[in-house]
């Protein structure tokens, strides 16, 4: 009994009955308007895991969206909304692409560069949010909203330039080569490379393929470090202070006006180093002309959610988001059902995220009741 | 000059309205103590269902009001999460944004052989006056019939907020629920009732995009309108009148935007489509500052807790 009711407490617990509620609506949906849900999930697994391929996809896929997860998970962690995350991420890719294309260094030079421009542009548009409620009490949601317009605006206004617009296309040169973060970028394509992989077609399948890069590499660095921030330092105990009550932080001696800056800037630089890695690791290495927001942010924003803000969990659910999404691309060639079906599932996970943080409280619900039996 | 100005005032009231919908239905929620996150997605369903209701049956009436019943009947979702299981009304909310998309798309390929916008209705909803020919000065001011609703609708809920019981009820609840469980309040029942009604506005707001400023449903319809209702509600202040005006001052960026669009200025459209948000933030530093949320405000209610 007792053992049953420390797994219900597990979050961990709780998510996976989430996912597999997930799982079973939209089964229920699919049956409903007479599709297969045992072919569809067929389909939608054989899309993550049947070739190496695809597994690599997933993996690259992944890396922005855990990033802008860890961004709003860390905010979360001081009390703070980073709804601003997607903003923060078209900052990163704009300021990656300019720097990209303004300067040639070499690799060694050139890569640091452009991924800190785009570190610090979305630090500095996290911080501008913080630094508004600091200062004027104005509430982070709005700006944040504001701010991400803002962003979309810049980036279409940016590919528009004449200095960094390609002709006859809808978006910007090109970044140039020596700051591109791909694995083994120079030698796969090199006539000894291209030999050896041909004698390897798995490697060949999964290294020429596909953009493997060192962005997941970065995103585990900064899921541990932020963890490691949050928990083991003093700056990590004012923050997480101020997100579990601020009058009491404030009065323990703890700046609150401060750590919501330094908070915010953070979650902004997390951001936008998703934005930067995004232009150095993955095709086509450029902005483009914006109809609608891509996205990153917004569903970094369900990635935090599921991963319950754990930092390291954003890690797992972001390899989650990608894989449904690419995985689920796949269902409306094979089988017609619409691909949208996944948005919905990704939605109903994450509604019952919502609705299992009952179950730890029932679990000690259940222990309670035991006790009053015994007695 | 006066062209312009009645023109001005045209597109301020054209380009508000979807937002007064959906803000007003935020404040509702919110003002009974639950956080609606969720406004997108619920103006996402209503626009959606709105205009396949009305290309199928030719009433354009018909389907606004299913569209304000598919607002409601995704809000009850919220509801039953944020009240009667207590989740977290953030976390309800956002997934609510991405289900209402998710359906609303999925709802639109299956109606339409795989499509992802539906076909352009043959009646909208009618302007003030009536017929569209009418030519001159009050051309610009013809303005579509959601636009007065949505008046009627801010005066309505001023009314009931300020000068009846149920108005008083529903603040009570949202800035002290404990102690208007101690009056007879039923807390529950008025957060349920606040929520749906939310939706329900959420959905008219969507279907004002799509049954009347274009008429049909797409991917881009709603496209962050519900996120700015959301920023409106903040704005201001909790108040259909603050809504209302928020609202306005933003439809009206938005036109300025169009009108100096279209005149011979020098700045790139880009930069000049950034003003309604620059102008929001910088009337937020001057004028409002600091806007305090009802208290209860996405906590929910538990009885007997301190």
């Amino acid at each position: 009994m007792e053992k049953i009711v420390n797994l219900l407490k597990k979050q961990i617990t709780s998510t996976i009955i989430a996912i597999l509620c997930g799982f079973i609506v939209v089964a229920i949906l699919l049956t409903l308007t007479g599709y297969s849900p045992f072919e569809a999930f067929g389909i939608l697994f054989n899309g993550i895991f049947s070739k190496p391929k695809y597994i690599s996809q997933v993996i690259i896929k992944a890396t922005p969206i855990i990033l802008t997860g860890i961004s709003v998970a860390f905010a979360f962690k001081v009390g703070l909304f980073n709804i601003g995350a997607e903003g923060q991420y078209i900052m990163g890719t704009i300021a990656a692409t300019v720097a990209g294309i303004l300067f040639d260094f070499p690799p060694v030079l050139q890569i640091p560069v452009v991924v800190l421009s785009g570190v610090c542009a979305g630090g500095i548009y996290g911080a501008i949010v913080g630094f508004l409620k600091a200062k004027y009490g104005i509430h982070e949601v709005i700006t944040s909203i504001m701010l991400n317009w803002i962003a979309f605006y810049l980036g279409n206004f940016v590919v528009n330039t004449q200095r960094f617009h390609q002709p006859d296309s809808t978006g910007t040169y090109i970044i140039n080569e020596s700051g591109f973060t791909m694995f083994l970028y120079g030698w796969k394509r090199s006539e000894e490379g291209k030999a050896f992989l041909m004698e390897h077609p798995v490697l060949l399948d999964v290294i020429l393929k596909t953009d493997v890069n060192f962005g997941i590499v970065f995103a585990i660095i900064v899921a541990v470090a932020v963890a490691i921030l949050l928990k083991k330092t003093t700056k990590g105990y004012e923050l997480r202070s101020v997100g579990f009550n601020k009058d009491a932080a404030e009065f323990a001696g703890i700046d609150v006006k401060k750590n919501i800056l330094h908070a915010m800037l953070i979650a902004g630089a997390v951001a936008g180093l998703a934005g930067a890695l995004t232009i150095t690791g993955m095709s086509p290495h450029k902005i483009s002309t914006m109809g609608t927001f891509e996205n990153y942010g917004f569903n970094g924003m369900s990635v935090a959610l599921i991963a319950g803000s754990s930092p390291i969990g954003c890690i797992f659910a972001g390899l989650l988001f990608a894989g449904l999404l690419y995985g689920g691309g796949s269902l409306q060639s094979a089988i017609g059902a619409p691909s949208e079906i996944i948005n919905i599932m990704i939605g109903t996970i994450v509604f019952f995220v919502a609705l299992t943080k009952i179950v730890p409280v029932l679990a000690d619900k259940l222990v309670k009741r035991g006790e009053k039996h015994a007695r | 000059m006066l062209d312009n100005l009645f023109l001005l005032i045209g597109i301020t009231l054209m380009y508000s309205t979807p937002l007064i919908f959906g803000g007003l239905g935020g404040m509702v929620s919110e003002r009974s103590g639950v956080v609606n996150i969720g406004i997108e997605g619920m103006m996402t369903v209503g626009a959606a269902t709105g205009v396949s209701v009305a290309y199928f049956t030719g009433n354009p009436w018909f389907g606004f009001l299913c569209a304000g019943l598919a607002g409601g009947l995704i809000a009850l979702l919220h509801a039953i999460a944020s009240i009667t299981f207590k989740a977290d009304q953030t976390i309800s909310g956002i997934a609510i944004n991405l289900m209402g998309s998710g359906i609303s798309l999925f709802m639109c390929r299956l109606l339409f052989d795989g499509a992802t916008h539906t076909p352009a209705v043959e009646r909208k909803i009618p302007k003030l006056f009536g017929d569209t020919r009418i030519t001159g000065v009050a051309k610009n001011l013809n303005v579509d019939l959601t636009v007065i609703f949505a008046l009627v609708l801010a005066v309505v809920l001023w009314f009931v907020f300020y000068k009846t019981k149920w108005g008083l009820r529903i603040r009570a609840v949202g800035e002290h629920p404990a102690a208007a469980d101690t009056l007879g309040i039923n807390v529950a029942l008025t957060r349920y009732v606040c929520v749906v009604i939310s939706g329900v506005l959420a959905g008219f707001g969507g279907a004002s995009v799509t049954l009347a400023i274009i008429s049909q449903f797409s991917p881009t319809a709603i496209s962050g309108q519900g996120f700015i209702a959301l920023a409106a509600v903040i704005f201001g202040k909790w108040t259909p009148h603050g809504v209302y005006g928020a609202c306005l001052l933003f439809g009206f960026a938005q036109a300025l935007t169009i009108i100096l669009g279209g005149g011979n200025f020098a700045v790139p459209s880009q930069i000049l489509s950034m003003l309604p948000y620059v102008l929001t933030i910088i009337i937020l530093i001057l004028f409002v500052g600091r806007s305090v949320a009802p208290k209860a405000s996405g906590v929910a209610y538990e009885k007997g807790a301190r």
